[in-house]
């Protein structure tokens, strides 16, 4: 980081952020059952301005959780999240709705996204009228950002509705409706993965050139390696609610330092003959977010487990440029 | 030239109002493919029809006492003596002229019920299903003590206490049978309020009135609709029972009065058929129609039960 | 040269809607040999699925198969009576569906849908069925304790495996595995496609791999078949339709997915367009639209299979000057369309 960059107050600052759940009761206690869920057990972070960050991880690591504490979907249940000085859990009223302009999402599955009875053209109207857009300005703006995102000749797709429209093309309407308000942070959750893989490229790209062209933060969350790297110059590798790893994408992938990091860089399969098929470095077992291991809640899959893991959460230590939370280091 | 354009905007007042009917149209999904729910629509269309056109079908009121030619009370006539279609009861009054009046207390009764209990559940419901927390618990709190009360006890009881009128017994199931209703729409909105475009209308600023009125509140509209129809039913049957126990409404004639009329004049002893059967299947009629109306909507709305 | 397992030969399954029919599957013809894992590869609406499900024979209530040959172990198995179709699956015939974790029983445990096929379907006694169990959980790593579990005890990799044991049990010839890793992450994707292929390898399995992700056809298949619009566009080795892709989908495709192991500033090309609407195809190759080296013929005459080289065969009326076109198909430029 550049004296500069450090000067700079970051965009997203996180700070412990925890998010737990309360699931079950006395049976599920009476069974040896935890009754919480920590779907986000204390993230600090800071994200600058213009950063396209990846959020990587698998299934019950908290990465959507996390993206959804970003966007104030959910509040905190303990920590804080700063945007733009502001803390998120006091934000209210009219605060709150100058945060909404500011802040988008773009879903995983588009359909769902929409509501499918509304016309493309409701469907991108309803953030411009909550902003206060008077009535013709709202045409024009929307027809702008449809040709932003690549839709030719986009009024041709006004007065559809999202099941006339392929997954590719709807979720490059999604696309426009988080762009149409011209924000500052985007959270991307799966944007591509339920698409078809000869389509994902198309929505990738123009993700990229959009985020270039606008100099947007974002914010993309992926269990997919291949797709965060062509997206994000900068990856945070998420387990069960804890950051393992921080650092440069190419980075990561050349030269993993976290365990959990190395298998999961190692997992990915790619369209090669070519490619190891040697077995995973990593234990059999589901993470269970209801009842994480003591310490490092990696440590009953790592290969390197020691007597520490157990007994001490490791914090996160800086490794190069890098953030590795791991006591190996 | 004015004469042109007067001309064109009557045609696009008609054409627009054409368009409306039809969107609302659609928006009921009428079940117009199941034979049943078909033959319910047109047993409850001929009500209707009869209801709305009773003064000019029948030929009496159905309260006046009638004379025979010679003077005597024409009482306990059999159908077709002296012109009258049905009979009459022993009081003297045309039981055709009183099935055709009953038809209006019994759409009257069941309409204004179904819309209440539609109304009442859904905006409970609704409002349970979304905002959670204290008012959930509350409402749903409510809903378990509405269920606790024993149905057509409850209504005598109320019947009784204010006067037995028409309206207060509507009043009384519609503060009972809300219930249901509530429960289902809950549940469906509980379902809706995770679905990614309502994330998507918050993330959008969209405040929790808007996006209840135009994400929430039609898809629930189906659902509310189906529980409207199935009101129907129990409350003409409700009232029937009312009436037919003695407390019902004695200045409007309705089918269960008839029936209550002809028990209390040993109908069944005389053997006068002709003057309980008519109410009774009436009743059964417009009941069965109503269910095989819900049957056929439930198809539409829930197509997966039936597999 | 020994009889392929299983010959698939000119099907087509047809759905009938509404109004009109759709051909969700048009001529497909491929081949699965025996011993090997053959990948079933193709986007959504490509038919893969609606064509392995139909060499089960089991399809929608308004599907019917309404052309072509099945030839199974010698027999052809697209018409024969329902009953002695019966007979086949499980024994010979198995197919662990797509999302299979989803599809265990929730109220009954492992161990009793294990015998339901194993003592319903193969007539085993009890003690036998009980060892069998056993050794199906032994053969897919899951520990014989967890056999009285619910099938919520488990995750979804483990639910998996439970299906694949499911799949297992009656030993039979061929596997018929749909979409069986798209679900999963890819830690867990990884260990149940090795434990995939040792099985295969194993039990001298024939599997046939239904999946979107040519990555994991690389990573555990031998042959791959890729369908596109219902019909098969390229049939080969792994290694051949790979490296040399002979048709211009599968060129596309391979600059569409992204690849760890390529440089970080490679662009990704997606193929403009999308595919055609089965209930309206268009005459000729069902790719022409979205071509970049259609000719006047590809939009009228649908292209037979060719084959380029020993095995390895692609519908396309240019196969012949694949070699060229793989090297325009590699630049970007080639697949931009115009505005």
């Amino acid at each position: 980081m550049t004296a500069a960059n450090l000067s700079e107050r970051p965009l997203v600052s996180i700070r412990g952020a925890k998010l737990h759940y309360r699931v079950g009761g006395l049976w599920s206690a009476m069974n040896g059952r935890a009754p919480w869920v920590k779907a986000v057990d204390g993230v600090s972070l800071d994200i600058g301005l213009g950063e396209s960050v990846g959020l990587l991880g698998e299934s019950g690591c908290g990465k959507s959780s996390m993206g959804r504490l970003l966007l104030r979907l959910e509040k905190v249940t303990a920590g804080a999240i700063m945007f733009d000085g502001a803390n998120l859990s006091d934000l209210c009223g009219k605060d709150l709705k100058t945060f909404r302009t500011r802040t988008q999402l773009i879903f995983q599955n588009p359909f769902d996204a929409v509501n499918p009875r509304f016309s493309i053209h409701e469907i991108l109207a309803e953030p411009l009228e909550n902003a206060g857009f008077a009535k013709d300005e709202i045409e024009d703006r929307i027809v702008e950002t449809l040709e932003l995102v690549h839709l030719a000749r986009p009024r041709q797709y006004l007065d559809r509705h999202p099941h006339q429209l392929s997954g590719g093309q709807l979720q490059r309407i999604v696309m426009a409706r988080a762009l149409i308000l011209n924000p500052d942070f985007i959270v991307a959750d799966e944007p591509v993965s339920m698409l078809d893989v000869s389509v994902r490229a198309g929505v990738l790209n123009v993700f990229r050139e959009v985020r270039n062209r606008l100099g947007l933060t974002a914010i993309y969350i992926s269990h997919d390696l291949s797709l965060v790297r062509y997206v994000c110059e900068r990856t945070i590798v998420m387990y069960l609610g804890h950051v393992m790893e921080d650092g440069r994408t190419e980075d990561i992938i050349t030269e993993p330092l976290h365990p959990y990091t190395k298998a999961l860089v190692a997992a990915v399969p790619v369209p090669h003959i070519e490619q190891s098929h040697d077995p995973l470095p990593i234990g059999r077992g589901a993470p269970d977010p209801r009842n994480p291991p003591s310490g490092c809640v990696f440590r009953d899959r790592c290969p390197h487990a020691m007597e520490r893991c157990g007994a001490e959460f490791p914090a996160e230590r800086p490794v190069g440029s890098r953030k590795v939370a791991c006591h190996l280091y | 030239m004015r004469n042109a354009t007067a001309e064109k905007s009557h045609v696009t007042i008609a054409a627009k109002a054409i368009g409306a009917f039809r969107h609302v149209f659609q928006r009921l999904r009428l079940p117009l493919r199941d034979p049943f729910a078909v033959a319910g629509l047109c047993i409850y269309l001929l009500f209707a029809l009869t209801a709305i056109c009773a003064n000019v079908i029948a030929p009496y009121p159905a309260t006046e006492i009638l004379f025979n030619p010679d003077f005597t009370l024409a009482a306990d006539l059999r159908p077709g003596e002296n012109g009258f279609l049905l009979g009459t009861t022993s009081l003297g009054r045309d039981i055709f002229s009183q099935i055709v009046y009953g038809t209006r207390s019994a759409l009257l009764i069941g309409l204004t019920a179904a819309v209440i209990v539609a109304l009442i559940g859904s905006i409970v419901g609704v409002v349970a299903g979304y905002f959670g927390g204290w008012v959930d618990t509350l409402l749903m709190r409510l809903a378990d003590i509405a269920f606790g009360i024993p149905f057509l006890p409850f209504v005598i009881v109320l019947a009784a206490f204010l006067e037995p009128s028409i309206w207060n017994v509507v009043f009384a199931m519609a503060l009972v049978l809300w219930r249901d209703t509530a429960r289902v729409i809950r549940s469906q909105v509980l379902t809706l309020r995770t679905r990614g475009y309502v994330d998507a209308a918050r993330v959008c600023g969209s405040s929790d009135l808007k996006i209840l009125l135009r994400h929430i509140a039609p898809n629930i509209m189906p659902l509310a609709f189906l529980y409207g129809s199935i009101a129907i039913g129990w409350a003409i049957l409700t009232e029937a029972s009312i009436s037919f126990l003695g407390f019902g409404d004695p200045e409007s004639i309705s089918w269960g009065y008839m029936l209550q009329d002809a028990f209390a004049n040993q109908a069944l002893g005389k053997q006068a058929y002709y003057w309980f059967l008519p109410p009774g299947i009436c009743i059964i009629l417009i009941v069965s129609a109503g269910f095989f109306i819900t049957r056929g909507y439930e198809q539409i709305l829930f197509p997966k039960l039936g597999r | 040269m020994t009889e392929a397992l299983l010959s698939v030969r000119d099907l087509r399954v047809s759905y009938k809607l509404s109004h009109g029919s759709l051909d969700a599957v048009d001529g497909a013809s491929f081949e699965v040999p025996q011993g090997s894992i053959v990948g079933l590869v193709g986007e959504s609406g490509c038919g893969k699925s609606t064509a392995a499900r139909a060499l089960t024979r089991v399809i929608a209530d308004n599907a019917a198969i309404t052309g072509g040959q099945i030839v199974f172990d010698g027999r052809d198995i697209a018409r024969i009576p329902e009953r002695n179709m019966n007979a086949l699956r499980w024994r010979e015939i198995a197919f662990v569906p797509q999302s299979a974790m989803n599809s265990l029983d929730p109220v009954y445990t492992v161990e009793s849908q294990l015998n339901e096929v194993l003592r319903k379907r193969g007539g085993m006694g009890r003690s036998d069925a009980r060892k069998r169990c056993e050794e199906l959980f032994e053969l897919v790593g899951i520990e014989t304790s967890r056999l009285k579990d619910y099938p919520h005890h488990f995750s979804g990799g483990m639910r998996q495996r439970v299906a694949i044991a499911i799949a297992l049990a009656l030993k039979p010839k061929l596997v018929i595995a749909d979409e069986p890793v798209t679900a999963l992450d890819v830690i867990v994707q990884r260990q149940i496609l090795d434990q995939l292929r040792d099985l295969q390898q194993q039990l001298g399995l024939s599997v046939i791999l239904v999946t979107h992700d040519i990555s994991v056809v690389a990573y555990i298949c031998d042959r791959t078949v890729v369908m596109y619009a219902g019909r098969v566009s390229e049939e080969g080795p792994v290694k051949a339709v790979l490296r040399q892709p002979a048709h211009p989908y599968s060129m596309g495709l391979k600059n569409a997915f992204p690849d760890l192991q390529s440089s970080a500033s490679g662009v990704l090309t997606p193929i403009e367009g999308a595919p055609p609407s089965l209930a309206e195809p268009p005459p000729g190759c069902r790719f022409a639209p979205r071509c970049p080296f259609a000719a006047e013929l590809c939009r009228q005459t649908a292209p037979l299979s060719e084959e380029v080289s020993p095995g390895h065969a692609a519908a396309c009326h240019r196969a012949s000057e694949a070699g060229v076109l793989r090297s325009q198909a590699a630049l970007p430029q080639t697949w931009m369309v115009p505005a």
